[in-house]
């Protein structure tokens, strides 16, 4: 396995890291090099282009309305497409908050401003009435096995499923795409989006497995598999999140 | 006339006396609930009351400790100022500080009113309380849970500062954008202060920065120099938006690890060099702060020199306690920035300045993280990942992980490259200080990290234990 090596491509790590989306990068990165999988992060922002021929996995974290105002036409004009191109082709991605709904058909902000987004995931995410805070715990299903997924969310965009993706869970606490209809996050292909923040995929080590695993088995082959890790620690804090939201109980609404 | 004032006084100090016999922590907002029902104006008449007028300090960062910093300078000069203390900095305890200390006609006991007020609370102190100066030391994303994104809070600011008389001052920090934009529709000219040595600066950008974007035309900054966070000295290259040049600076700054900082300060009155007791690049600009704002209440240099090098931190930001053979260095958590120049602090080497002394040969530091995720410390702990903990990864012997969140910690200490056999997980507090102590070698340091709840939950136990007062008594 030592010659293995991935790129992940993190979209505007520079303006779309306000949540602590970043611990998604380093579990992917430690979680690799753990394994002798090589990965190497190309950090893509403005004007830059995507590199399509080497792109294994793509990161979209969360950010605040101001940038993404700023992100949304320089990422549908110049890289949209591409995208798009490597999400029918297999790329692996892994969309929070902000990359999600830019990830969409359209994000409206907070002030009214209607985003264009990529249009990867047949989603839509108009402004809601109230901004959606706490722990949120989901159940998923991972390669055929059902899996509960935790993270915190924190949003005001109320994100609604067309039926060109299906959700990534169904929520047991929080409130999820919009509060209305129990989903949380999109997946198409082998694209995901969601609301998670917490970081997400350091709690949730099986999850970041499955999309190594994924990226891995499209570049290398049906026969590459990812040797386990000792995941005590990640395991007793997926648990803790469980508890604790189930204690903490229903997502409370922030004021602004 | 003034008989509504009288009866909302005395129903004040009844409501805080009941409370501290119950032993409620010292009754801080009882009496701030009940006041404005009585005389919605309360707070408004007794600070008019004041000769020197009152300062207003916010921010995301520092504002407790620069507070206190000005009320130590005030005290120099023979000054007595009515504040808020215990970070009761809610409209609230405002209003308990003026219960305090004004009679029962609403005349003050002090000169100056001095109050430190939360970010969101600005627009409300501003109204009720006409301030001679405001003093804004930085903007940092901080709990997203509850105040929202940074660019949410500049703009309640820029809002809230339309309601502020013309003569009033503004003292604002020039290295943060965010603050420092604030002043430019201002009558008059703001004063700034700012770090002005680019020795103690970071010439790489932080990986993680809440203000990469001019707060004008939306280009992206560029910066000569870091210090820490998106503080620096920035400028846009497109519209000509930069740092303003400071009137109050720090031009010669030695880091002396936990043992405190040698600065020379640059005002408009002249030059002068002080040792600070405090620790860490955070701390210059507190001093900064107090400086400027010392300078704008009219204290003399000579006065400011010795009010800074007599200054300690103000509670649980930061303490030394002596715990039997052992010392513990307890330094208070709340936001990335924050954090990460605390452990800046906490592992820096003792190598710059003429007093420098070869680091002693300590296997590896000894660590307690307390992480709570109550509403006082920002109900999400994402933010933990954009800490920069890499840097203990070989420094450290043993972490201990506590709070209602330690084991998000853990994993997040994991993923820095601190070896799972170096770090425990005991969320309670009392046996986490136990354990912690246990393995701390003596005559060493045990460093205590906690948020903001867990702090005082920190505290409880070490004052149990007869190792520091209730913090109602300081």
């Amino acid at each position: 396995m030592a010659d293995d090596a991935l790129t992940l491509v993190h979209l505007y790590p520079d303006l779309m890291n306000v949540y602590g989306d970043r611990g998604n990068i380093i579990a992917l990165q430690r979680r690799c090099a753990w394994r002798g999988i090589e990965l190497e992060v190309v950090p893509v922002s403005l004007g830059d282009r995507l590199p399509t021929t080497a792109c294994d996995l793509i990161f979209f974290g969360g950010g605040q309305d101001r940038e993404q105002e700023v992100v949304s036409p320089d990422f549908v004009s110049s890289k949209g497409a591409a995208v798009r191109e490597l999400v029918e082709d297999g790329t692996v991605v892994l969309a929070v908050c902000g990359g999600y709904q830019l990830l969409g058909h359209t994000y409206t902000t907070v002030d009214g401003e209607e985003l264009a987004g990529a249009g990867v995931f047949d989603v839509r995410s108009p402004p809601g009435p109230r901004r959606h805070i706490g722990n949120i715990v989901i159940q998923a299903e991972l390669d055929g096995e059902p899996r509960t997924l935790v993270g915190f969310e924190n949003h005001s965009g109320r994100t609604y499923l067309g039926s060109g993706c299906q959700p990534l869970g169904r929520v047991l606490t929080g409130s999820g795409n919009n509060g209305e209809d129990g989903t949380e996050g999109a997946v198409y292909r082998n694209a995901y989006g969601c609301y998670m923040h917490g970081s997400l995929l350091p709690k949730n080590p099986h999850l970041a497995d499955h999309l190594i695993g994924r990226a891995l088995r499209r570049r290398y082959g049906s026969a590459a598999t990812l040797p386990p890790l000792d995941d005590t620690l990640e395991e007793r804090a997926h648990q803790a999140v469980v508890r604790r939201a189930g204690k903490l109980g229903a997502v409370r609404s922030g004021a602004w | 006339m003034g008989a509504r004032l009288t009866a909302a006084l005395l129903t004040g100090r009844v409501a805080a006396e009941v409370s501290r016999r119950l032993g409620r922590g010292g009754g801080t907002v009882i009496a701030g609930h009940l006041v404005p029902r009585i005389d919605p104006a309360a707070l408004t008449k007794v600070t008019g009351r004041l000769p020197l007028g009152s300062v207003i300090v916010s921010g995301t960062n520092g504002k407790t400790t620069t507070t206190r910093l000005i009320s130590h300078l005030l005290g120099q000069a023979g000054l007595r100022a009515l504040h808020n203390r215990a970070g009761a900095n809610l409209v609230t305890g405002l209003v308990t500080a003026i219960v305090k200390q004004a009679d029962l006609r609403g005349r003050p006991r002090a000169d100056v009113g001095l109050f430190e007020v939360d970010e969101a609370t600005v627009p409300a102190a501003l109204l009720q309380i006409r301030p001679r100066a405001v003093l804004l030391t930085n903007l940092f994303r901080d709990q997203l849970d509850r105040y929202g994104e940074v660019h949410f809070v500049a703009g309640l600011w820029q809002q809230a500062f339309k309601t502020l008389p013309s003569d009033a001052a503004l003292i604002l920090n020039a290295d943060d954008p965010l603050v420092a934009d604030l002043g430019r529709e201002r009558p008059q000219p703001p004063l700034y202060y700012g770090i002005g040595d680019p020795s103690v600066g970071i010439s790489e950008p932080p990986h993680a920065s809440d203000a990469r974007l001019c707060g004008r035309c939306g280009t992206e900054y560029s910066y000569q120099i870091w210090f820490y966070g998106h503080l620096g000295h920035w400028a846009c290259p497109a519209c000509g938006l930069a740092r303003p040049r400071p009137q109050v600076e720090a031009i010669g700054v030695t880091l002396r690890g936990d043992r405190g900082t040698d600065v020379r300060f640059r005002t408009p009155g002249g030059d002068f060099a002080a040792r600070l007791a405090l620790p860490g690049l955070y701390n210059v600009y507190n001093a900064l702060a107090a400086t400027a704002c010392g300078l704008q209440l009219g204290l003399p240099l000579d006065t400011l020199r010795q009010g800074l090098e007599s200054f300690t931190a103000a509670f649980g930001r930061l303490e030394r306690i002596t715990v039997g053979d052992r010392a513990l260095f307890l330094a208070l958590v709340k936001n990335p920035v924050g954090f990460t120049e605390v452990l800046r602090t906490v592992l820096a080497e003792q190598t710059t300045g003429p007093q420098a002394r070869p680091e002693t040969a300590t296997p590896g530091r000894t660590l307690l993280i307390a992480i709570n995720d109550h509403f006082a410390d920002g109900t999400d702990v994402s933010w933990l990942w954009d800490v920069d903990f890499e840097g203990l990864q070989g420094r450290v012997a043993t972490v201990v992980c506590a709070g209602t969140r330690a084991e998000d910690m853990a994993v997040r200490l994991k993923y820095a490259l601190v070896p799972p056999q170096q770090i425990v997980i005991e969320p309670d507090p009392s046996r986490a200080l136990d354990r912690a102590l246990a393995v701390t070698p003596l005559g060493e340091t045990l460093y205590v990290l906690p948020t903001y709840t867990a702090m005082l939950e920190v505290r409880e136990v070490l004052q149990r234990a007869g190792h520091v007062r209730g913090f109602w008594q300081d």
